[in-house]
């Protein structure tokens, strides 16, 4: 699930991959995957698992009152 | 006639110190309800604020990424980004979102805290906030928080080292104006830490009342993107931080309940 939508994803991917493969890699983001925080600086080593569930985040208007 | 002349002092003077940072403007601005990005960036100028709200969400997946950005529009070298946990119900959720935002904005550690009630009156939830204060505290955030005007959890937020304490003046949205200006004062007169007004504002006179009351800031959205012209009220608010500001160091003149003439009275010829 990247999120909160089921994906079907290329076998061994990693997270710069991932990011590539959804065309994000010129926005800034984060990466949460089952809950914990992956770090830009372990992209390239992070791979995931069936079943994983992803969530990728941006800053976005909002906020005050 | 004396020789040293008392000059208004200026904004550079008399900065908005937070968590260490000072900053010249007192109006800290949301960013969301506008039209467009255009709109945003071109409002957030005409208020002159240096801190503005940021929420975070989810990434548009299968969606064009050209479409511009926020944190582009509005760059970081122009402003502080306080990244906040609007929409957060519980403690848990507001925790992930500051910790997910301090991955996306690079270790940025000043978060703005809100957890809310219930969707009607979008009140704060004290209990899930105080425990969402003590373990974002504890992992190093700099939170200011959303509360409500009560003093006695205001001070504690404080004492729980929050670095700024923002009670509600009225209802998020519902631009009411400062319901209960005598809470709002006894929490500035206990307080250390800044005290800003966040939400329930709805015109520039409510903005100058915060200030006038000692609020060292003021926090709103709705009240800005909501107007029929954003732009001039974005420039109103402006004006009205800072009047009410220069009210306020300037020592307002007693109520009294009857008149007191303003021309001497020596020196009349009739």
């Amino acid at each position: 699930m990247i999120n909160g939508q089921s994906e079907q994803l290329p076998e061994g991917l990693n997270a710069t991959g991932l990011i590539a493969h959804l065309g994000l890699q010129a926005q800034r983001l984060a990466l949460e995957v089952n809950r914990e925080i992956v770090p830009r600086s372990r992209f390239d080593s992070h791979y995931f698992n069936p079943g994983d569930c992803v969530e990728i985040v941006r800053a976005i208007g909002g906020g005050g009152r | 006639m004396s020789t040293v002349m008392q000059t208004a002092s200026p904004a550079s003077t008399d900065p908005l110190i937070i968590d260490g940072l000072a900053y010249q403007s007192r109006l800290l601005v949301g960013t969301g309800k506008y039209r467009d990005l255009d709109q945003t960036r071109q409002a957030i100028e005409a208020s002159g604020a240096q801190i503005i709200t940021v929420a975070i969400r989810r990434t548009n997946i299968g969606q064009s990424s050209d479409e511009p950005n926020l944190l582009e529009v509005l760059p970081a070298d122009r402003y502080t980004y306080l990244p906040n946990t609007a929409g957060c119900y519980s403690a848990a959720e507001a925790v992930r979102t500051c910790r997910l935002a301090r991955e996306l904005l690079d270790g940025h550690t000043l978060v703005k805290l809100e957890v809310l009630g219930d969707e009607k009156t979008l009140f704060p939830d004290i209990v899930q906030t105080l425990e969402a204060a003590a373990t974002l505290i504890a992992e190093g955030f700099r939170v200011m928080v959303y509360t409500n005007d009560d003093p006695i959890i205001a001070k504690r937020l404080e004492d729980m080292g929050c670095v700024a304490v923002m009670p509600l003046a009225a209802p998020i949205g519902s631009g009411l104006g400062i319901r209960n200006p005598h809470n709002i004062q006894t929490i500035i007169e206990n307080a250390t830490v800044p005290i800003l007004v966040d939400a329930g504002v709805g015109c520039a006179s409510d903005a100058a009342i915060a200030m006038e009351l000692g609020c060292d800031g003021v926090l709103m959205n709705t009240a800005i993107a909501g107007a029929s012209n954003p732009l001039l009220m974005a420039s109103a608010m402006k004006k009205a931080i800072e009047a009410g500001r220069e009210s306020w160091l300037a020592g307002r003149i007693p109520k009294k309940r009857f008149a007191s003439a303003s021309s001497p009275v020596d020196g009349t010829f009739f």
